[in-house]
Order: structure tokens, then sequence, then C-alpha cells
């Protein structure tokens, strides 16, 4: 299959029409990616931009999830796995020009599909970010928490229980506490794989709000199988197709006059 | 859920032809019988628009429901969108159709008496426009959209151009007031027309390629 890279203008105008400047926070080149011998992604060339929401999205198996882990180095935990390209953060390559791929996941933090919160209290699953990156000051610590939780729109539903297991929260507090674990450590980036996909509806309402009221202070990439929710958080689209990044754009262009029939067909769901 | 949808989107389509051929149909009634002095036929129109109404609502409740419940998005979106606004388009010609109608019955009272302007040459532009811009959305075409839109500066002009000879006709046969008053808003319904035949297109337009060339003056 013949990659679309080359006919993606992934370099989006950098001023829109209120002459509003912008600025690309991680700039991805000619990506590939491979389980094995199995090639997953295929060149591909990305660029996100500071403070908005990026979606990608596909069908599964596209290597949309694939992607988002090479933006800080999750890859790297999975044995057998190879990559080729750039990644940048600002003008950092992450992949040489940093040892440490903990010291990326600082900056770059990420929030799961399934909320994986520690079996510890819930005070201690936020705390936990900062003991480990060596901050001993308690007042420091409680205060951080306390903002964490409140821009992770948690606070007021735990403030008065922090010493209880994090595992007593709903699976929407869970995931909006895993949230407020990655937002301690002040990421300037933050990856969410399908944050909302295991929840109820009203759940998800907060999660999209939290993601649309976050942009303002991080850059956001989310994966998501959910067209409708892509359509109401994100500022720009990636759409991936085996491997392929098939077309990226503002959203709103994306969702009502794609540039790509294969776009089309998939969002239309015609597919096949 | 994608079958279900997609069949929805084709119960729309046959709707919204239905209604397209019943639109069409009433105005070249309408035309005959202003051309032919024929009130019966006038009648007919009258009659019918009920029907042209209640399948209006039909047609926007149908959009409406898809758009609730299967939140469609491009091709899809543009296609639901176009039809919600062709179908009240398509509901103000039947209107108009049936204003037109109501004048013949003013304007058979003077058989005698000649149009002073080319009302003939207007009928067959405007139903011609309305037939072109029913056509392009019925086969996809927005080379026909664009040709109608390149129409609607002709019926401007014929209905300004009949404006002023009313004017004149009237000052100088005042007992004839009512018939060339009649006259007069049987162009201006036409002018209407017209211009609802050109949102059609505009719409259609919109629908294949995705771009609003409303207020645009360099398609006219």
């Amino acid at each position: 299959m013949q990659p679309y890279n080359n006919s993606i203008d992934r370099t989006i105008d950098k001023t829109d029409k209120k002459n509003y400047k912008f600025e690309y926070k991680m700039t991805v080149e000619d990506l590939d990616f491979w389980y094995g011998d199995n090639k997953v992604l295929h060149n591909i060339s990305l660029n996100i931009i500071e403070n908005k929401v990026t979606s990608l999205i596909g069908p599964s198996g596209c290597g949309k999830s694939t992607f988002i882990r090479t933006l800080n180095r999750m890859n790297e935990t999975i044995p057998g796995t190879r990559m080729d390209g750039i990644v940048k953060l600002d003008d950092i390559n992450i992949y040489t020009d940093i040892k440490d791929a903990s010291k990326i996941r600082t900056r770059v933090g990420m929030v799961f599909q399934k909320s994986n919160p520690f079996p510890k209290s819930i005070f201690e699953n936020v705390a936990y970010g900062l003991k480990v990156n060596g901050i001993k000051d308690k007042n420091l610590i409680a205060e951080v928490v306390e903002e964490s939780l409140i821009q992770a729109a948690l606070w007021d539903e735990v403030k008065d229980k922090l010493n209880h297991s994090a595992f007593m929260l709903s699976g929407g507090q869970q995931q909006r506490l895993c949230l407020a674990r990655a937002l301690a450590i002040r990421p300037e980036v933050i990856l969410m794989d399908e944050p909302a996909s295991a929840l109820d509806p009203i759940s998800t309402a907060k999660i999209e709000d939290l993601i649309v009221t976050l942009k303002q202070k991080y850059t956001i990439i989310i994966v998501t199988h959910n067209m409708q929710e892509a359509a109401r958080v994100s500022d720009y689209t990636a759409f991936f197709f085996q491997g392929d990044l098939v077309e990226f754009g503002q959203t709103k262009e994306i969702f009502t006059r794609p540039k790509k029939k294969k776009t089309e067909d998939y969002i239309t769901g015609r597919f096949g | 859920m994608t079958k279900h949808f997609h069949n929805e989107i084709e119960k729309l389509k046959n709707k919204i032809l239905h209604l397209v051929a019943m639109v069409e149909e009433n105005l070249q009634i309408a035309v005959k019988s202003i051309i032919e002095y024929d009130i019966g036929q006038a009648d007919k129109v009258i009659m019918s628009d009920p029907k042209v109404d209640s399948l209006e609502v039909e047609v926007e409740e149908d959009c409406l429901k898809i758009l609730a419940l299967y939140q469609p998005v491009a091709a899809d979106l543009r296609y639901v969108i176009a039809v919600l606004k062709i179908n009240n388009d398509l509901e103000r010609i039947a209107d108009l159709a049936v204003n037109i109608a109501k004048r013949t019955k003013t304007v058979t009272r003077h058989p005698d008496v000649e149009i002073p302007f080319d009302l003939h040459d207007m009928l067959s532009i405007t139903v011609e426009m309305v037939k072109t811009s029913v056509d392009s959305l019925v086969t996809n075409n927005t080379q026909k959209a664009y040709q109608v839109i390149s129409e609607d500066d002709k019926i401007d002009d014929h209905d300004a151009n009949a404006f002023n000879i009313m004017q004149k006709q009237i000052r100088i046969n005042a007992d004839y007031s009512e018939y060339y008053v009649s006259l007069l808003s049987v162009s201006r319904y036409l002018e209407r027309i017209a211009d609802h035949a050109t949102n059609i297109a505009e719409d259609v337009i919109y629908m294949i390629d995705g771009e609003i060339v409303r207020h645009r003056s360099d398609l006219a």
C-alpha cells in the first residue's frame, strides 16, 4: 500500500484568520514503527500544535495507539519493538537528546483507557509522582495534590476522604483521579488513550469538559474510537488507516468536508 | 446501526424526490392556468397545496430525527442539511404557485386586454430554473446548479421591467388597475420562485462540494 504522507499538508498555516499565531509543541518526522518484523507505522509526519487538542481516529489496528505511545517513549516498555524517525518536544529530540525516558514522561504525561489507580489512598495516588521525583516538602505536596484534584474536577467529591482507598471511587472518578495524578507532575503535554471509552455518558461529559478546559494550560493528544467525541473535544484531527496517516486537518473541516475519500468513508461508516 | 442510518437516508431521498415532483407539477399547472386563462387548473393547484405542506413537515421531521439519532458527518451531514433547506424552498415555491393560481382568477376577467410585458418568457425561464435546480439535486450535478444561479439576473431584470411598465399602464388606464396589479404580483411571485430555485442550486453545490457559494456576485 502506498503511504499517503506525501500528499498531506502537516504544516497547517501558522496564522489563522484572526492573525493568531501558534507554535508546534511536538513534531514527528518520518516515523516508522515495527512490532518484530511487522511494520505498523509508515513514514508518519505530524505536527502537534501547542494548547490545542489533537485527536487521533481510525479503525482498530490502524496504529493510532502505537503512535501516541511513541510520543513519550512508552513504546520502549514493549519488548521486540523498533522505531525509526524523529520525535521532538519543542526542539528536543526525545529519543536522542534525553537518555532517561522517565524524564520525558514527566513532561509528556499519559492517561489510559482503563483507569489504573495504585492500591493507595486518593491523596497518595496524586502525590506519588511528586514523591518519586524527590519532592519531600509536605506543604508543597498537599498544595499540588489539591490543585491537581481541582484541575481534574474531582476535588469537591473527594476533599473529605483523601485518605480513603482510591478503589472506593467510581469508574469515572477513578479516571479523573488518574488525570489528577498525571497533572500533579506538571506535564506540558497530556496523552490520552481512549480516556472515556469505559465511562457512562455523564462521566464521559465530565472528562470531555475537562479536556476542553485543560487545553488552556496543556497540549492534549487523544486517541478515540468515538468519532463524536473527537468532533466535540478536538481542534485538529488525524485519521490513521493501516499504519498510514491518511488525513490531518482542522476537526471542523474533517467532519464537514474531508479531503480524502477514505476519511469520508470511515467517518460516515461506509467502510469496506 | 450504519445500515439503519443508510436506510433512513434512502427514505429521506425518496421523500424529497416525491416533494420535488409535487412542487414541479403544481408550478407547471399554475403557469398553465394563467397562460390559458383556466380557472379549473388554478383551483387544482390551490386544492393540492395542503399535501405539499404535510409532506414538507414530514421531510423536516425526518431530517431532525436523523440529526438527533445518528449525528451524521461529512457528506451525510451536508446532505441532510441541504435537504432541510431545499425542503423549505420547495414548500415556498409551492405557496407561490398557489398565489399565481389565485391571481389567475383576476387576470382571467380581462382576456381581451393584452399582457403588456413578456410574461411568457418570464414563465418559461422560471420554470426552467426550478426544473434545472431540482435536476441538479437529483443527478448531483453542480454544473446545472451553477447554470441556475447565472439565470437569476434575467428574471430580476424582467421583474424590474414589469414594474415600470405596470406603473405607466395603471396611470394610463386606471379602470384596469386591479388587473395590472395582479399581473405585477405574478411577476413578483415568479421573481421569488427564481430566488428559491437559486437557493436550491446553492444548497446543491454545498451538498456536493462543501462550499458555501451564497452572496457571491461573481456567479451571477
